[in-house]
């Protein structure tokens, strides 16, 4: 119990996916534009997430190493992840049109839900601890591209120079988050 | 050669260049450019790769209806990566570890994607693959580039030499995440500047602003 809600705190705030491993930088660029379409995609990558690490470890436990076909793990991942990734859109789309709408970023093209399957393998975990593992990274994601889009909605209306305006600023501000979490929470938790 | 090719391959490291213009592919290059080595291997990498999944693509394309495309391409995307992964293991283990996931990501880039759909199936097989050995090249210069000052500054020393003496007090938080971002960001600030010289930046920067507003706005 103490391991679970200690992967959930770590993967959320101070191994956070996006400020510390650059997992899913793409879509924070171009989901975070307002707070409607971040929320979309934060969603749409949580249920994602979490299922497609439940799958990933289901499949590479109990098919993959039992044949002792682990080298094809990275194949059959991004299998697996399509298939999901278009289950979850046809799945926004029948039930919550508006947030499909928001949706533009091909979901599997989420770097960062690969990275939470591969992670899954690399650290041994159990299989309640990776499903744990997927939801968390997915929290962490979806709070960044939260805060990033309300960040974004203060930078529209103050004078960003011209020449920082777009992609360059984004990058300093999520540098800035990053700095916050190592320098303030990195110190209570050294995992 | 003549010039058509030349125009192909400089479009893709200036005009369209992966990271500064496209803004793709910011995940591997942000992951593995805390040292100048392991971001010029990710950068031959990328670019190999890139050209291996355009020809297969390209050769294959007659064949793929139109409904799975995608998948087809991820899968030989994926296998590329899988080759160059295990190659790796074998031969350059240390270099394998550097790179580590960021690596395997490379499956799932969405610049593979964006330039062999877009540009591969309007083109000849020949144009195309110097396309997108400029996107390459494009990709690695920045890469070089970023890796080259996270090293210099993060570390004083440059491919393991060290260039600035013992006076110097490195950046220590260069290396780490937080720098990678900031540089990064100035970067892209630098290639702005260059490009808006040029007249290449004018709608863009103009349609972002508009449309972030636009929730103040309405």
């Amino acid at each position: 119990m103490e391991q679970l809600i200690s992967i959930l705190f770590v993967y959320i705030l101070i191994e956070n996916f996006v400020l510390q491993h650059f997992f899913g930088v793409c879509p924070l660029l171009d989901s975070s534009r307002n707070i409607e379409n971040a929320a979309g995609m934060g969603m749409a990558t949580i249920l994602l997430m979490t299922l497609s690490t439940l799958v990933a470890w289901l499949i590479y436990t109990q098919v993959l190493l039992p044949l002792e076909l682990y080298y094809l793990h990275l194949l059959v991942f991004i299998m697996v992840i399509a298939v999901l990734g278009k289950a979850v859109e046809t799945l926004f789309r029948r039930y919550f049109p508006y947030v499909h709408q928001q949706v533009r970023f091909f979901l599997p093209f989420n770097c960062a839900v690969l990275a939470a399957a591969l992670l899954v393998i690399d650290n041994n975990f159990t299989l309640l601890e990776a499903v744990i593992f997927g939801f968390a990274a997915s929290v962490g994601f979806s709070l960044v591209l939260l805060v990033m889009a309300g960040v974004r909605e203060r930078l529209a209306v103050y004078g960003v120079p011209a020449v920082f305006q777009g992609a360059a600023i984004i990058l300093i501000v999520a540098g800035i988050f990053s700095y916050a979490l190592t320098t303030g929470l990195g110190g209570i938790y050294s995992p | 050669m003549n010039s058509v090719i030349l125009q192909d391959i400089w479009r893709g490291i200036f005009q369209e260049n992966p990271v500064f213009r496209m803004f793709m592919g910011l995940c591997p290059l942000l992951g593995v450019s805390a040292y100048l080595l392991s971001g010029l291997s990710m950068g031959l990498i990328f670019t190999g790769v890139l050209i291996c999944c355009n020809l297969i693509f390209a050769l294959l394309q007659g064949g793929i209806p139109a409904q799975v495309r995608l998948p087809v391409f991820v899968i030989i995307s994926a296998t590329l990566v899988t080759t160059v992964d295990i190659i790796l293991q074998v031969y350059y283990p240390g270099m394998r570890e550097e790179l580590g996931i960021y690596l395997l990501l490379l499956a799932v880039n969405c610049v593979f994607f964006a330039r062999v759909e877009v540009f591969a199936s309007r083109r000849p097989l020949v144009r195309s693959i110097f396309d997108v050995l400029g996107v390459g090249l494009g990709f690695t210069i920045a890469i070089v580039v970023l890796a080259g000052i996270r090293e210099l500054l993060g570390t004083g020393a440059l491919m393991g030499a060290e260039v600035f003496g013992p006076h110097f007090e490195p950046i220590r938080m260069l290396r780490e995440a937080p720098g990678a971002f900031i540089a990064l960001g100035l970067l892209m600030a630098l290639a702005n500047t260059i490009y808006r010289k040029y007249r290449l930046l004018d709608d863009d920067t103009e349609n972002e602003a508009g449309e972030g507003g636009s929730l103040w706005n309405s």
